[in-house]
């Protein structure tokens, strides 16, 4: 994108000026941030562009004008306003609301920092296609050739099939060893396995029993046999099997890989909410409290950064669980408190006032935010006196009085709740696991059941949705109460019956 | 940028309406969005389109919240559903909303009920004046002043005689610079329409009947309001004798006692007769009840009133007879019986429950008068 998209985008002499100041106290405090250019936008583009996921151009689908309904809807009424954007590009893009008060901005800008170094820094994000900006626009030229093509409903229609099934990916497929993938792929075959040569025919019956040899031979077989099988393992990335085998055209091979690239691409901000909206807040506060903030802005700043921080009952806001987290752990690891004495210490008065002097909090967060994501951020540094001190709790659907209740306060529940809501994005498992199930072409889907049942009627959508791109009956094997079952879906009707 | 958003918006709106994609009508939902407007808090119940995912049962799920209370206690109104709870910039799952307009209500009750424009009755007599200030003049009051025009030109003739100065902009208009808003009048030729409610509300009509009527009275309001500039519309309730009423009493007035229907013709026809003259106004009387007329010369009276004056100004009229437990159903019948099933201008209806109500304002409606 150029910036001549926008008039006037540039920001003023004296944001400039605010934006070098606050670049410098970012880079003392030690952030390591991509150049940041900063746009300023009205609350129009701003909307447009959230509606974008931050991308000015994007390829056409209603969805994107769906988000921007609701958007500059609540904008209109006062419900919700979008401070800034930030994008996970080098250099990034920063869009900042024109209409902000000064106080706002630096707060905004700020916060922009903290983004940037997260993005640049975090494992999660290490994958990531930087250039995406230019990524996508080549996406819309392209899916709009095919539009011009093909048609816009059948297109738009496919997209919306693709869609159904973006959640279909394994995001730690990029961080798996190419090589070692290959090699599992070719056991090698050796005519007798375990066979030890000997020259003395007399031993050979004894040092290689036939009960054995029969039993190797049985296993070398069902390998063989495995390795017929495609795929030979249970396979997460369920767009990449269908972009290799599915019969598609090449629109449809086109479209359906943009989907999975964008898919790819946003994954990481999915898997790092909590974390990446903590460590800017982090930071803005940090900025703010300690350097930027002039005395008349105190007032300001209060009122914006407790409207961002404020936790509605009920809800959890990943800016405040994220922030505070962060903040305990850096007060954790400046006192000491952490390691196998303080674990083991029995008693609660000298835990709650352990103080070992050890100011390692600081470095510790560098830590945290380069190595962790939401699952292992909460799994590692959630602790039972955080849970108490801000009321966390779980809550379920009671089918007696229909509705929502509290269901327990325990650490364990509510991090184990968490924990399960935050793997996976909250969403079923579901692997490919036969590419021929039957011999007859058709698709094995296997959702490896954890406890929550799948929802029938989505799932049979879903299916509707594959069954357009794999052009064959799709079948999902899952449990439903207890029992397992396989699901069809052949010549629009869906069956379900118990295996 | 903006171009585009607004093609994918206009996109998906079409979508809601059921205009393009059908398919994916199944896949909306009705979310709605609380707004405050002035004091009152007002909801916009609007659709939102999800796209289908693998995704576990809704209910069971349940999730990590925040706030007092004890084990067993219900969340809040307005708690998390699964699935929401974000904020910030990126968009998730939103609860979605799409302002319908009341003009947009109409064309989709329109296409839904293949309902025909209507042809006014073609008198363009009436002459509407509008004043639009769109044009710019140099002479004119000050409170016409147009600050930005001025400003620009007060500039433009600084920069060109060289006083300007970038360094210490400041403006000085003279009154040369001096610019004004102008006013155009439009004249528009309009077809106006008064639409006449009448109501029975003796004893038999029950507040189940009311509502239908009410909701009737909405949709047919609606849809007359798509096809006509201006509108008015009048209330007659009648037991054994008729009176005008506001809106709001023509819904919620329960009276009781016997029910002379003629005794609202008679006022229906003294009020086209005072404010509306035929030759200017599209009339549309709407009368609803259950049925029971006290007697048959009432009824011959009503029938007297409809032949001899009140077909001849009205471009259409609408009987819409409301089920009751309690009423006979006679005048229909009767009205049935005297103008048969295809009269030109006289509409019958029958409503039998709320279900009904689509069909019955098809009827009334679907010969585009």
């Amino acid at each position: 994108m150029s910036s001549s998209e926008f008039m006037n985008s540039q920001l003023t002499p004296e944001l400039a000026k605010v934006r070098d100041q606050i670049k410098k106290y970012a880079e003392g405090y030690g952030l390591d941030c991509f150049e940041t250019i900063f746009e300023m936008v009205d609350h129009e583009q701003i909307n447009s562009l959230a509606a974008l996921g931050g991308f000015p151009v994007r390829y056409p689908h209603w969805r994107f004008g769906m988000d921007y309904d609701q958007l500059s809807k609540g904008y209109a009424w006062g419900l919700q306003k979008i401070y800034e954007m930030v994008i996970n590009t080098n250099p990034s893009y920063a869009y900042l609301m024109k209409s902000n008060n000064l106080v706002d901005q630096k707060t905004v800008i700020s916060h922009v920092y903290g983004h940037v170094d997260f993005f640049k820094n975090n494992y999660w994000f290490s994958k990531t296609n930087r250039k995406m900006l230019d990524t996508m626009a080549n996406h819309a030229v392209k899916i709009r050739d095919h539009m011009e093509r093909y048609g816009q409903d059948r297109v738009e229609n496919f997209i919306d099939q693709c869609l159904a099934i973006e959640t279909l990916i394994d995001p730690h497929l990029p961080f798996l060893n190419p090589k070692r993938r290959e090699s599992e792929d070719h056991p090698e075959a050796s005519a007798e396995p375990g066979r030890i040569k000997t020259d003395r025919q007399y031993m050979d019956q004894y040092m290689n029993p036939p009960e054995f040899m029969a039993e190797q031979r049985k296993k070398l077989e069902s390998q063989a046999q495995k390795s017929r099988k495609n795929p030979p393992e249970p396979q997460k990335d369920v767009l990449k099997f269908l972009l290799d085998y599915a019969p598609l055209e090449q629109w449809e091979h086109d479209v359906l890989s943009i989907v999975r690239d964008e898919a790819y691409y946003f994954a990481p901000q999915a898997q790092t909410k909590i974390m990446n909206e903590g460590w800017a807040s982090y930071w803005h506060s940090k900025i703010m409290t300690e350097k930027a903030l002039k005395d008349s802005e105190v007032i300001d700043f209060a009122d914006h950064h407790a409207g961002t921080m404020a936790m509605q009952p009920g809800q959890i806001n990943p800016y405040k669980v994220g922030v505070e987290l962060f903040r305990d752990i850096e007060d954790r690891w400046n006192r000491g408190k952490f390691g196998k004495d303080y674990e083991q210490c029995d008693d609660m008065v000298a835990k709650a006032k352990w103080n070992t002097q050890a100011s390692l909090g600081r470095q510790k967060i560098f830590e945290v935010r380069r190595v962790c994501n939401d699952v292992t951020f909460i799994d590692e540094y959630l602790t039972e006196e955080f849970v108490e001190r801000f009321k966390l709790y779980t809550y379920s659907f009671n089918r007696r009085t229909n509705q929502y209740e509290i269901a327990d306060r325990d650490f364990k529940k509510v991090k184990e709740k968490l924990l399960f809501q935050l793997t996976n994005r909250g969403q079923p498992f579901v692997y490919v696991t036969d590419g021929n199930f039957q011999n007859k072409g058709e698709l094995l889907l296997w959702h490896k059941h954890q406890g929550l049942d799948l929802d029938t009627r989505w799932s049979r959508e879903t299916m509707r949705a594959l069954c357009d791109v794999w052009k064959r009956p799709i079948n999902v094997e899952t449990e439903v109460d207890g029992q397992k079952k396989l699901f069809n879906y052949q010549n629009g009707e869906f069956t379900e019956k118990f295996v | 940028m903006i171009d585009n958003i607004k093609r994918d918006h206009s996109r998906f709106r079409s979508i809601v309406k059921g205009k393009i994609k059908q398919d994916l009508k199944k896949y909306v939902t009705h979310g709605e969005m609380i707004g405050r407007k002035g004091k009152d808090l007002v909801s916009i119940p609007l659709p939102q389109i999800e796209i289908p995912r693998f995704r576990f049962g809704e209910r069971e799920q349940g999730g990590v919240g925040q706030g007092d209370g004890k084990p067993g206690d219900p969340l809040a109104q307005g708690d998390p559903q699964p699935g929401e709870g974000e904020a910030g910039n990126q968009a998730g799952n939103h609860t979605l909303e799409v302002d319908l307009t009341l003009q947009e209500l109409a064309e989709i009750l329109g296409e839904q009920l293949e309902l025909p424009k209507i042809e006014p009755r073609g008198h363009n007599t009436l002459k509407s004046k509008t004043d639009k200030y769109t044009g710019i003049a140099s002479q004119g009051p000050s409170s016409l002043r147009h600050f930005k025009r001025t400003f620009r030109e007060t500039l433009r003739r600084q920069i060109s005689s060289g006083i300007y100065n970038p360094d210490k902009p400041v403006i000085i208009p003279i009154r040369r610079d001096m610019r004004y808003r102008s006013w155009k009048t439009d004249v528009r030729h309009e077809n106006n329409a008064v639409i006449i409610y009448m109501m029975d509300v003796s004893g038999s009509m029950g507040d189940e009947q009311k509502e239908i009527v009410r909701t009737e009275a909405f949709w047919i309001d609606t849809w007359l309001r798509s096809q006509y500039k201006g509108i008015e519309t009048r209330y007659i309730i009648h037991d054994a004798t008729a009176r005008e009423v506001d809106e709001d009493t023509f819904f919620k007035t329960r009276e009781s006692g016997g029910t002379l229907i003629s005794s609202a013709y008679k006022l229906c026809e003294k009020m086209i007769e005072t404010d509306y003259p035929p030759s200017d106004w599209n009339i549309y009387p709407f009368h609803f009840s259950d049925g029971d007329n006290w007697s048959g010369e009432d009824t011959r009276l009503c029938l007297d009133i409809l032949e001899k004056n009140l077909l001849r100004v009205c471009n259409v009229f609408c009987y819409g007879q409301v089920e009751s437990r309690y009423g006979s159903g006679q005048f229909y019948k009767d009205l049935r019986e005297h103008f048969g099933n295809q009269h030109q201008s006289v509409i019958l209806s029958k409503i039998e429950n709320k279900e009904g109500i689509l069909q019955s304002i098809k009827d009334f409606l679907g010969k585009g008068k």
